[in-house]
């Protein structure tokens, strides 16, 4: 095939962003019924104790730092991209990955604590919009995490072609969609349990 | 063994007699299928050239395939209804339990919404928009093929239990909680329910993603958003509300397996948990979603009312105000479908107002269309039968929703067969006459051949009286005070009469639809008398109108440059008044775009160079990652765990592998494009 003209390459770069800008928009719609549906279950505790009682601020704090973090080291990589650097890319990526994966861990364990200590998502409706929100948002994580490791073997093996460049566009807007989601679970799940 | 088959056991496996029926039904006709295509040795080319194709007028013709099935098996469960509903009166029961007569009435609920409309829906828009854009392909072929084919494997899934056994839900076709929790229906019905609406949903949301950006960034040159012909407006809408409540069922349908599945308490009558949640997150999905049924069939009626008077639509502008507007409000009227649960005066009134605003920009519409053919030289060919079948119907079904809008007449005829006539007048003489309008009105060019005429007259008289004949009873019967999802009945009540005449109108709906099936045979027997071999034959205005029919792979040779709203009715004028005045250096002088090019290789008086051109290759991955998808929710429905990890690796590997895949496009050369326009004259459908 003959090579590409950049103006159609671009022209079709366009049109991917705003398909994922507009998946994002559907996303964050599923992220709103999660939010309607926790702050419609919030006072059903059914006898049971309730968000004041059971978050802890520390641990969110730990958490929002570490994405806030996350999404500065994956803009990081994105200008290490657009300047071609190929090292600091794969760098900036693998340090994104290690935090969102330590995000993750603390996430688990928050969870690993409140089961422990008898509060599953089935003991009250509260509980179940609590875990239904937030593990929604660590899915996401998660596929955002295994996204991000198979970024950096394309880039690894392909270098930064227009072709990997546009995906890796994609990927940090998905990281940073993440981030701002995680902003509002954090005030609206955290913060205002303590109001 | 149940780690390895779930909850799926022998016991499950069909033994009522309309299940084994169903089963039966269906193996001979997979296997009918199979046969033929193995003695034709055609297998090969129906994947190569079918299945794994990213072109959207083969996807659109595959949709109209699957939804035509679909419709009958629709149409089967409808007819199921009336017979019970005729015969079960007083000490008589009918032939059906209350059980089954629910299962059915569910299923045909779910399935006439989610495969029959949403599938014709998609198939039009599939194949008509990137023509009236005049678009090479949609935005991003691979997600088209890929919502095709999920949505396919939610259709298979709502007729597996046919085959696998166990049941289908018996709760209605939204499933309102708490029935729908585990502790009222704890069979797997409801679970097929779930992941067939959640398979086919994510298909229609992708769809819906694809179309919108494919309608912002894919226009010829010169097609400004307020050139686009409406068919192209009311898409947008449509996609625009697709997006925008798709994933509140997605994440309802979540919601309410996790409930099911994994012991939570959204919508559950205990634990705190809250049903009223679920009926205000299904309707604030469900109401919009009879929009995106609407909106697009509204489209088609402007083209059609266009085209057949004549005439230039009458305020064009108002037609796209009134989309937008109809989009707008859609989202704001949810609760009219449950003013009786409680949820005050003052809801009730703002749903009511909003109900009874919404009407408007509809009434802005009808007007316009009115006013369209008003003064217009009308040809009654088929399609424009069909909007005039419209337009009454669809009135009179306005009023009647309109009458519901309203709070105080609500209370008397919730639930009440008035409902069932009402959406039913907007469901048939709305979205199902708009889909027979399109299909009839674009059938010269998908297929290159007209449509038998005289045929298509008896088949639209035989849908109108019948529909008439059976609905209008539904209307009179709610009045006096049948509830919906009747199976049985006091015989001291008198209603008995108008559910046989109500049967009696099915029977003429049904002969109608044989008349179609009859006229679709016919038209394609004798198809060699009428060719269409201008590619224009209804003396159409917009772009689709301008290639050939059936178009080549690539649509146009050349893109067309766009100048005017209608912009293939101004290409025509345009060309009249270059060749009287018979000069050729008007039109090589001149600075304005030539028609002739955008008329492709059909005008021979000019040479004219082809350029390569850039296409889609066909892939197989849609069907890979929808088959995952498929055995992940059969997999969920029967708790088989392993399965259910098998098929996520699998869906996830698959859309890996394919990010790594660059050669996903191929190049038709200058001179292949010259050899395919010059024989384009004579071509026929892909056969």
């Amino acid at each position: 095939m003959q090579k590409p003209d950049l103006q159609i390459t671009q022209h079709n770069d366009s049109k991917t962003i705003l398909g994922f800008w507009v998946y994002l928009m559907t996303d964050l719609i599923m992220f709103a019924v999660l939010f309607a549906t926790y702050a419609a279950l919030k006072t059903s505790t059914f006898g049971g104790p309730g968000p004041s009682e059971l978050f802890s601020l520390n641990g969110a704090l730990a958490e929002t730092l570490i994405l806030l973090t996350s999404s500065f080291t994956c803009g990081l990589a994105m200008l290490a991209a657009h300047r071609q650097n190929k090292n600091q890319t794969i760098i900036w990526f693998l340090v994104t990955l290690a935090l969102g994966l330590t995000f993750l861990g603390l996430e688990l364990k928050e969870f690993s604590q409140l089961i422990a200590e008898g509060h599953t998502w089935q003991k009250s409706a509260f509980l179940s919009s609590f875990f239904a929100l937030v593990s929604t948002h660590g899915l996401h994580i998660a596929i955002g995490s295994l996204w991000i490791v198979v970024a950096i073997k394309q880039i690894y093996s392909r270098g930064l072609t227009p072709f990997i460049t546009s995906k890796l566009t994609r990927l940090s807007l998905f990281w940073h969609f993440l981030d701002i989601v995680w902003i509002f679970i954090f005030t609206i799940v955290y913060l205002m349990a303590k109001v | 063994m149940s780690l390895l088959f779930g909850k799926l056991t022998l016991a499950a496996l069909p033994h009522e007699w309309f299940t084994i029926a169903g089963t039966v039904s269906m193996m001979l006709g997979g296997l009918g299928v199979a046969l033929f295509l193995t003695y034709y040795k055609r297998w090969k080319w129906l994947w190569t050239e079918w299945l794994t194709s990213t072109d959207p007028k083969r996807i659109g013709i595959m949709y109209f395939v699957v939804a035509s099935l679909m419709l009958a098996r629709g149409a089967l469960d409808a007819g199921m209804i009336w017979l019970q509903q005729a015969l079960s009166v007083g000490s008589s029961h009918g032939y059906l339990s209350a059980d089954h007569f629910q299962q059915i009435f569910t299923a045909h609920g779910a399935i006439m919404v989610f495969f029959v409309t949403m599938g014709f829906l998609s198939g039009l828009i599939n194949y008509i928009m990137p023509l009236q854009i005049g678009a090479r392909d949609v935005a991003s072929p691979l997600l088209n093929t890929l919502s095709f084919w999920l949505y396919v494997a939610g259709a298979v899934l709502i007729n597996l239990f046919f085959v696998f056994g166990g049941e289908f839900a018996a709760t209605g076709w939204l499933s309102i909680a708490p029935l729908s929790g585990i502790e009222f229906s704890p069979g797997v019905g409801v679970d097929y329910w779930i992941w067939s609406l959640q398979i086919s949903g994510l298909g229609s949301l992708l769809a819906g993603v694809n179309f919108i950006v494919t309608i912002l960034k894919m226009r010829a040159p010169g097609m400004t958003l307020m050139r686009m012909p409406m068919f192209v407006w009311t898409s947008l809408s449509s996609m625009v509300l697709v997006v925008s409540v798709f994933p509140i069922l997605a994440m309802t349908l979540i919601l309410l397996t996790l409930d099911r599945q994994f012991g939570t308490h959204f919508f559950t009558s205990g634990f705190g948990g809250n049903p009223m949640l679920y009926t205000n997150l299904i309707w604030s999905w469900g109401h919009p979603e009879v929009y995106i049924l609407m909106i697009p069939a509204f489209g088609v009626y402007s083209e059609v009312v266009s085209t057949f008077s004549q005439k230039k639509l009458f305020s064009y502008k108002s037609l796209v105000v009134a989309a937008i507007l109809i989009t707008l409000l859609s989202v704001l009227v949810w609760l009219h479908h449950f003013f009786t649960m409680g949820a005050g005066a003052n809801v009730n009134a703002f749903f009511g107002i909003m109900t009874g605003v919404i009407a408007i920009p509809t009434g802005v519409q009808v007007f316009t269309w009115l006013a369209t053919m008003y003064k217009g030289k009308i040809n009654f060919k088929q399609p424009m039968l069909w909007f005039v079948g419209f337009i009454c119907t669809f009135t009179l079904g306005g009023v009647a929703g309109v009458m519901l809008g309203i709070p105080g007449i609500d209370f008397q005829v919730h639930n009440s067969l008035f409902l069932v006539a009402h959406f039913h007048t907007m469901a048939i003489g709305g979205a199902l006459f708009g889909i027979f309008c399109g299909i009839t009105y674009w059938f010269p060019k998908i297929t290159g051949f007209m449509l038998n005429e005289r045929l298509g007259k008896y088949a639209f008289w035989s849908w109108i009286v019948g529909f008439f004949v059976s609905f209008m009873p539904l209307y009179i019967l709610g009045f006096m005070g049948a509830p919906r999802r009747l199976d049985h009945y006091d015989a001291s009540l008198g209603w008995q009469w108008l559910f046989i005449v109500a049967g009696f109108g099915f029977l003429i709906i049904c002969l109608g639809a044989a008349l179609q099936v009859l006229q679709i045979i016919v038209s394609v027997i004798q198809r060699k008398e009428s060719m269409d071999v201008t590619g224009d034959p209804w003396n159409g205005r917009t772009l689709e109108w301008a290639t050939s029919s059936p178009p080549p792979v690539y649509n146009f040779a050349i893109i067309p440059e766009v100048r005017d709203r209608d912009a293939f009715w101004d290409m025509k004028q345009y060309a009249v008044i270059a060749r009287s005045a018979a000069d050729e250096a008007i039109l090589s002088e001149s600075r304005l775009p030539r028609p002739s090019d955008a008329l492709g290789a059909r005008n021979d008086t000019q040479k004219i160079t082809y350029k390569d051109i850039v296409m889609p290759k066909n892939t197989a991955i849609g069907i890979y990652i929808s088959a995952c998808t498929f055995f992940f929710g059969f997999a969920f429905v029967w708790h088989i765990w392993w399965l259910v990890i098998a098929s996520a690796i699998g869906a996830i590997v698959c859309l890996i592998v394919r990010s790594f895949d660059e050669e996903t496009e191929y190049v038709i050369t200058a001179v292949e494009v010259e050899k395919i326009e010059s024989i384009n004259k004579s071509s026929t459908f892909p056969m």
